[in-house]
């Protein structure tokens, strides 16, 4: 693509209609993998985030673990999820990577109220339009993840882009590239959910992990980040990853019933109005009150002005 | 039906109006993404100064490189050509631009002096000297001409050396000659580029 950088936009927040034009293109659907057994917990893909969208540093917290910080933040937008975890008697050390997971059906979209504020685009990235956004955090809690966070100075809400700056250009994005043990890859979402499928079937048959398997949850669509879990059967372990990730039902309701009864009955109100026009006309000047104190200067100002 | 051209333009635009505030618009079907930041950036190969994996790295400075510009490091990230990382880091070599840019930054000698307690700035000059006087004194006093079993041995016992991982071939040539030279025995080149 050239400049100014742009990507074709398949689905828009709180926007009335179709999105023009949408489907026109093709777009491959790019994905991020993310094998969690063969993390090693290095953080380089926190500091190729921190560095490539330069990112502040800032103080890290202490808890007793090797986490840099309790969960992201609106600009640390990339984390290690860091767990203890017994299996068999044995120590082991549960490394995720957490950042937005730029879904098929991103419970944000659906959750925002401003036009535009946040995009899908063909290729699968959720991306925020800061200019766009009025700060009212419904995408923080429309997320299922946990992962859009709010900025009080600003008064934006920010998250992972999945590099869509680089991405755009046909780069992979900064963490992917940064990764030492390989076990970040990106792609298109076939090719990558095919690499997951040999992996899991290598953990299961090789290594003794018959709960393996790939983190894709069908109940929002279908992810554009996905895991390799030693036990796909139990996400919660990995710093709260959610088994069934749901969209809240408020949001739906509001979404698809209480919005679009709002606009037909706001867009009935203008009819009305527009009827009312065109069969009763433009309202008159009504005649003044007559004043009957003085009832003869009352009469002569009225015929003054006519 | 009291209905002038007049009245039905009127109404046709404040319902246009009113529909368009309802959000009927033809909006972009293209969004803008944040411009790439490397996207004209002079390209310049080097390696990572941290440990003797010797990582290749690019680092993205501002300008091309055209004399009335001073070149500002302002990305440094993997080169997918080097054999050893291709593209990959860890995380201190992915922190090198702030490696690079940092108030802390040594860019000049400095000593610290026995008993002192803090670095005192000193010229390249001096440091040169200095480190030339101390080299000659050390040698003079360590040097061990023979062995107990009296073989020939020409050891310089009082000095080590150690090498940086980005040091070059030719950097490493001159310094094995160098310290041979002076009978150093214990070096290291971290000969890794």
């Amino acid at each position: 693509m050239s400049n100014p950088q742009t990507m074709q936009i398949q689905e828009i927040s709180a926007h009335s209609g179709p999105v023009p034009g949408q489907g026109t293109q093709r777009a491959a659907k790019v994905c991020k993998y993310i094998d969690v057994t063969t993390c090693i917990g290095c953080k380089a893909c926190e500091v190729a985030c921190v560095e490539w969208n330069d990112h502040p540093f800032r103080e890290t917290s202490f808890d007793n673990t090797y986490q840099t910080m309790a969960s992201t933040e609106w600009n640390y937008w990339n984390l290690i999820k860091f767990v203890e975890h017994e299996r068999d008697g044995n120590f082991m050390w549960l490394m995720r990577k957490d950042q937005c997971m730029h879904c098929e059906d991103p419970g944000c979209l659906r959750a925002c109220p401003a036009d535009g504020a946040i995009i899908k685009y063909q290729n699968g990235i959720v991306d925020f339009q800061q200019e766009n956004c009025i700060g009212c955090g419904y995408c923080i809690s429309g997320c299922p993840f946990d992962i859009p966070k709010f900025n009080p100075q600003t008064k934006k809400v920010f998250k992972c882009t999945l590099c869509s700056d680089r991405v755009g250009q046909g780069l992979e994005p900064a963490c992917i590239k940064a990764c030492p043990t390989g076990c970040l890859h990106f792609g298109t979402k076939q090719e990558m959910v095919q690499i997951a499928r040999a992996r899991v079937s290598q953990l299961q048959t090789e290594s003794g992990f018959a709960n393996a398997g790939v983190y894709d949850p069908p109940s929002i669509g279908g992810t554009h980040v996905i895991y390799v879990l030693h036990d796909v059967t139990q996400p919660e372990l990995y710093g709260g990853l959610p088994a069934n990730p749901v969209i809240p039902p408020s949001y739906t309701v509001w979404k698809w019933l209480a919005k679009p009864m709002g606009l037909i009955m706001a867009g009935l109100g203008v009819l009305a109005v527009f009827f009312h026009r065109v069969t009763v006309g433009p309202k008159l000047p009504q005649p003044e009150p007559v004043i009957t104190e003085h009832p003869d200067e009352a009469e002569s100002d009225r015929r003054e002005t006519p | 039906m009291d209905l002038s051209r007049r009245t039905f333009i009127k109404t046709t635009v404040v319902g246009g109006v009113g529909l368009s505030a309802f959000g009927f618009d033809l909006a972009p079907v293209y969004a803008q993404t944040q411009g790439l930041k490397i996207d004209r950036t002079t390209e310049t190969r080097s390696t990572c100064p941290y440990c003797s994996v010797s990582c290749g790295v690019i680092i993205h400075t501002i300008g091309d490189r055209a004399k009335n510009v001073t070149p500002q490091v302002i990305h440094v990230e993997g080169d997918p050509d080097h054999p050893i990382n291709r593209g990959t880091l860890c995380p201190k070599g992915a922190s090198l631009e702030d490696d690079i840019n940092n108030d802390r930054r040594l860019l000049k000698p400095q000593v610290r002096r026995p008993g002192a307690q803090d670095w005192e700035d000193i010229s390249w000059d001096q440091a040169f000297n200095e480190i030339g006087a101390w080299v000659k004194k050390t040698r003079e006093e360590t040097f061990v001409e023979k062995d107990q079993n009296g073989y020939t041995v020409n050891r310089c016992e009082g000095i080590g050396w150690t090498g940086g991982c980005t040091d070059t071939n030719e950097l490493n040539y001159l310094a094995v000659k160098t310290m041979r030279s002076l009978g150093v025995c214990y070096f290291e080149t971290q000969a890794r580029v």
